[in-house]
């Protein structure tokens, strides 16, 4: 029941802020903030606890299932292991960030605003919970909609086209991932008897390899655009551009990741052959992804288009290390979920700060705000610092699990993303030194941090600084998960070799390299 | 004739007792606000004598009719769909100077003919069916018949549908040559002679058949009339066009084509897989670029009609139910999105144009929320009827292994989600002049808010938890 009740705190709390909000825009905000955090108390005192079963109960930590449509064998099937645990609190950490960032900035129909991202957020967490496959499906497609409407009603100048992008993009996807859903489910019925759309029944089902090939495909398909993997990246830079403040956390910290979770959880124990037979051009794929994301970062002018391609660089890091399959590069990719979210999200909140103050986000027309406003200074180049990946900072432990993880197994892909940290220094500190040092090229007059913006930015510190240097708590709950989602379904060949696992103080030792 | 047969035939009779009782009271006396009672009092009696005629099926009446849970379902759909648009009607119609009384008369008789041509296995029966509903049709379509629009679309659609009749009665006769009965039981025996020995006559008279029964369902190539007549016609006729009159037509075709094995017609899968594809394509294309709401509708039910080809295509066990839930799920939709239309419409001036609808979530929220819902339903978004439609007919069409036109419907209805969210961001947009809305008042705008909202507590419900609907439909055959 507490998976239901963390999906329904957002969904109702979103309606009651819409209607408060109509006439009290104060009364919203409040609603929208008290929901998500009841939500987080929540899932604090009803997940952790569950993480201390002993692990021969089975993978699933949290187990709730429901019929729903019997008829067609979709269950309302809900579950949650140590992967979804973590990416439950991250979800509902980044959506109060995200609440707490547009406590201002959203000036008109605040109800409505808190309605589609309380939504958002409800979707999100279904997707990290569903466990039939058409309730996946279902949730999928759920939180596109609200953040449509976020960036429709509240983005900025070139909106309407960086909305309708998105939506296509991910809607034509998400519809060549539904019929191989269902195709997935014919070849599973056909082969048993069994027609269901139930995760743990389908996997290990047996099929041809060019039809597991075109099934995988089509599931691939859907998460690549989320996450987004080169080359269907191209709706990615408008929508982050063009969202609110709010819309950016959200969609750099937590929608991209449901796609590297889809590939986790989905395409590659459902379809392991086809998957490993796959693996060489994701790869490659993932690799061009870190490169051109990084390239293309480092020549724009505008600075919230700049935070955007930096994710499609990150996120190659993910596609990475999740195609390589081991359990050190699991973990790192793990990692690099995390701390992605937590240090795009803190540029984005950063970017909209700057806005707010300066009503521009074009690079060449800031420099030297740090005499202004340090703090803010300070806060932008700690998570450019963390963008490009340095020790102590959470990302850096991902990137480097990863790239341990991949490489004895593409030793060149991994040397050319490699290639990619060291783009990624190079824009990180080209972030710095032309908004906040250099000379003056306007005449600018802003305020520093308020103390509400100095709170937002010190938690997601403390988040990335904890990560940076005691990983160890989010791969151990992880752990089991990733583990079983390794474990091949019976009569798979055993996996590629790998390098040994990350364990007991490792990871503080690979923060302190 | 049997008692039982008039049991089962006692949804039709007490239609056709209710437009005999509305022509009357019209006679006796014009009154706008008891018309419509009556007519929804006679609607209301014809559904609450269904359970009654349901206790006698499956049954044939005479060698023309039959009655069945898949006829019962439809008569079902046509008649709740007529009583939505008798409402939107009454609200439509409420400040108008000429007679409003005969537009009940009149939708009573379509309905009727909707209704005969969902029971009907018998061509005799499909014919008189389909001129009923066609001639009044004809009448409603032209109803305000001082607005040039309105009669320019009624002229378009008799010429077209007089000219579809043709072919029709040429296919029937064709076919009637070749097996000498009418029933539809003898399109399957004569295709099941395999190879050579297949007669021609018969092919030739079902090639003619399918091009009448494509202009009544507006598929590529024989849509020219749909966004002419959509637009045209009032917008409550206009629902009903796009609800009842297509749903018996589906009804009638699948009727026709269940008992088929495609396998031994494999011309006449091809056919209907090109015109499904072409529906897709041209409709979702055509839509595109168009400024009258009205018009983007007519091309995306064309789009539509399309989609549930491809499920009838199919032919798996599952596309019965697929067809039947799609269909209630569009009629839904299709009701609530020319509900709101004709909400902002009066018999003087019709709101169809996109820019009439500019800002309309600044003015009329919920207005906008419905139209929304119902947009995104057509578009397949989860928690509304169309997302699981749309699922049921994928799923049919990857039972039958219609590989080619599953994956001709994902990107055509790809291309659909791009007009489908032009109407919602254009109702989000700022508004760019505060205007006059037509607000009709007391019980008309009463009638109007009435179907908006049933419709949509349906649409979310039947999207959110559908269980009740596919259990009843599952096994439900032709």
């Amino acid at each position: 029941m507490i998976l239901i009740a963390l999906i329904a705190i957002p969904l109702a709390g979103g309606v009651l802020a819409a209607l408060l909000g109509r006439h009290h825009p104060g009364a919203a905000r409040w609603t929208a903030l008290a929901a998500l955090g009841l939500d987080l108390i929540l899932a604090l005192a009803g997940l952790l606890p569950a993480l201390t079963r002993p692990p021969q109960a089975g993978p699933w930590l949290i187990d709730l299932g429901l019929p729903w449509i019997p008829s067609l064998g979709i269950g309302f099937h809900l579950a949650a292991d140590g992967l979804s645990v973590v990416l439950i609190l991250l979800t509902l950490f980044l959506g109060i960030v995200a609440v707490a960032c547009s406590w201002r900035e959203i000036g008109e129909r605040t109800g409505f605003f808190f309605f589609n991202l309380m939504w958002v957020l409800a979707g999100i967490l279904g997707v990290f919970t569903a466990l039939d496959l058409f309730l996946f499906y279902f949730f999928w497609e759920l939180m596109m909609v609200p953040m449509f409407f976020l960036i429709i009603l509240w983005g900025h100048e070139n909106r309407i086209y960086a909305a309708i992008k998105f939506f296509l993009f991910t809607q034509i996807a998400g519809l060549l991932m539904l019929a191989a859903i269902i195709g997935l489910y014919f070849v599973h019925g056909r082969a048993t008897g069994v027609y269901t759309f139930d995760y743990p029944a389908l996997l290990g089902t047996r099929m041809p390899a060019g039809l597991g090939m075109a099934l995988m495909l089509g599931f691939f398909v859907a998460f690549a655009v989320k996450l987004p993997a080169f080359p269907v990246h191209v709706w990615l830079p408008d929508a982050h551009t063009e969202a609110p403040t709010a819309g950016s956390v959200v969609l750099a910290g937590l929608l991209l990741k449901t796609g590297a979770y889809g590939l986790l959880r989905f395409v590659l124990p459902l379809f392991p052959e086809a998957a490993r037979a796959f693996a060489p051009v994701a790869m490659t794929l993932a690799v061009a992804g870190i490169l051109y994301g990084a390239l293309l970062a480092f020549s724009q002018t505008d600075l919230k288009r700049l935070v955007a391609y930096t994710s499609v660089s990150h996120m190659g890091f993910v596609m990475l290390a999740v195609f390589a399959w081991n359990e050190m590069a699991l973990q790192g990719a793990l990692i690099q979920i995390i701390c992605h979210g937590l240090s795009t999200g803190a540029l984005f909140v950063i970017v909209g700060m700057l806005q707010e103050r300066l009503h521009t986000r074009d690079l060449r027309r800031m420099g030297a705000l740090w005499n202004q406003a340090p703090r803010l200074g300070g806060f932008a180049m700690l998570f450019a610092l963390a963008s490009l990946g340095l020790p102590g900072l959470g990302n850096f432990v991902g990137e480097f699990l990863i790239l341990i993880g991949v490489f004895p197994q593409a030793p060149i892909l991994t040397i050319l993303a490699a290639a990619g940290l060291v783009a990624a220094s190079i824009y990180s500190l080209w972030i710095v030194q032309q908004a906040f040092h250099g000379t003056a090229r306007e005449q600018w007059r802003i305020r520093d941090l308020s103390g509400r913006e100095t709170a937002i930015l010190g938690v997601l510190t403390a988040a990335i600084v904890w990560l940076g240097v005691y990983p160890q708590p989010v791969i151990e709950t992880a752990r089991p998960a990733l583990a079983h989602l390794r474990q091949a379904p019976d009569g798979a060949p055993a996996p590629a070799p790998e390098p040994v696992a990350v364990s007991g103080r490792q990871g503080e030792i690979d923060a302190q390299r | 004739m049997h008692n039982a047969d008039f049991m089962a035939l006692l949804p039709l009779m007490v239609l056709s007792a209710a437009c005999a009782a509305v022509m009357l009271l019209i006679a006796a006396r014009r009154h706008h606000g008891l018309t419509l009672v009556l007519t929804l009092a006679g609607l209301a009696a014809t559904l609450a004598v269904m359970p009654e005629a349901g206790r006698w099926m499956p049954i044939r009446i005479t060698a023309l009719l039959t009655l069945d849970t898949f006829a019962l379902f439809f008569i079902a759909l046509i008649v709740l769909a007529t009583m939505a648009t008798a409402l939107l009607g009454y609200a439509y119609f409420d400040a108008w100077g000429g007679h409003r009384e005969e537009f009940y008369l009149l939708l009573l008789i379509a309905a009727l003919g909707a209704c005969v041509l969902s029971m009907s296995r018998h061509f005799a029966a499909f014919f008189i069916g389909l001129e009923i509903l066609s001639i009044a049709l004809y009448a409603l379509i032209a109803y305000p018949r001082r607005r040039a629009a309105s009669v320019e679309a009624g002229i378009k659609y008799l010429v077209l549908a007089a000219g579809s009749a043709g072919f029709l009665l040429f296919g029937m006769a064709l076919l009637y040559a070749d097996r000498g009965t009418l029933d539809f039981s003898a399109l399957a025996a004569g295709l099941s002679t395999p190879g050579q020995d297949r007669p021609l006559l018969l092919l030739a008279g079902l090639a003619l058949l399918m091009v009448g029964v494509g202009f009544k369902l507006a598929l590529v190539p024989f849509h020219m009339w749909t966004a002419d007549v959509y637009q045209g016609a009032p917008a409550p006729v206009t629902a009903f066009v796009a609800t009842a009159s297509k749903s018996a037509m589906v009804a009638l075709l699948v009727r026709l084509l269940a008992p088929l094995d495609f396998n031994t017609a494999p011309e006449l899968f091809d056919i209907l897989a090109a015109l499904a594809a072409a529906s897709m394509v041209g409709g979702n294309l055509l839509a595109l670029r168009q400024q009258s709401v009205k018009r983007i509708l007519a091309y995306s039910s064309i789009a539509h009609l399309g989609y549930v080809l491809v499920a009838i295509l199919a032919a798996g066990p599952a596309f019965v139910p697929a067809v039947m839930f799609y269909m209630a799920a569009y009629t839904l939709a299709q009701l609530g999105s020319f509900g709101v239309i004709a909400m902002h419409s009066t018999a003087e001036t019709e709101a169809d144009s996109l820019e009439r609808f500019r800002g309309l979530f600044h003015q009329r929220p919920w207005m906008a929320a419905v139209l929304t819902a119902m947009l995104l339903s057509l578009a397949g978004i989860p928690l509304t009827a169309g997302f699981i439609g749309k699922f049921y007919v994928i799923l049919a069409g990857t039972q039958g292994r219609l590989w080619w036109l599953i994956i001709t419907l994902v990107l055509t209805s790809g291309i659909g989600l791009f007009y489908y969210l032009r109407i919602i961001v254009t109702l989000f947009s700022p508004a760019q002049a505060p205007r006059t809305t037509p607000t009709a008042a007391g019980p008309a705008a009463f009638s109007g808010a009435a179907v908006l909202t049933v419709t949509t507590i349906l649409l979310v419900w039947l999207g959110a938890l559908p269980e009740s609907l596919v259990r009843l439909l599952q096994h439900v055959t032709p």
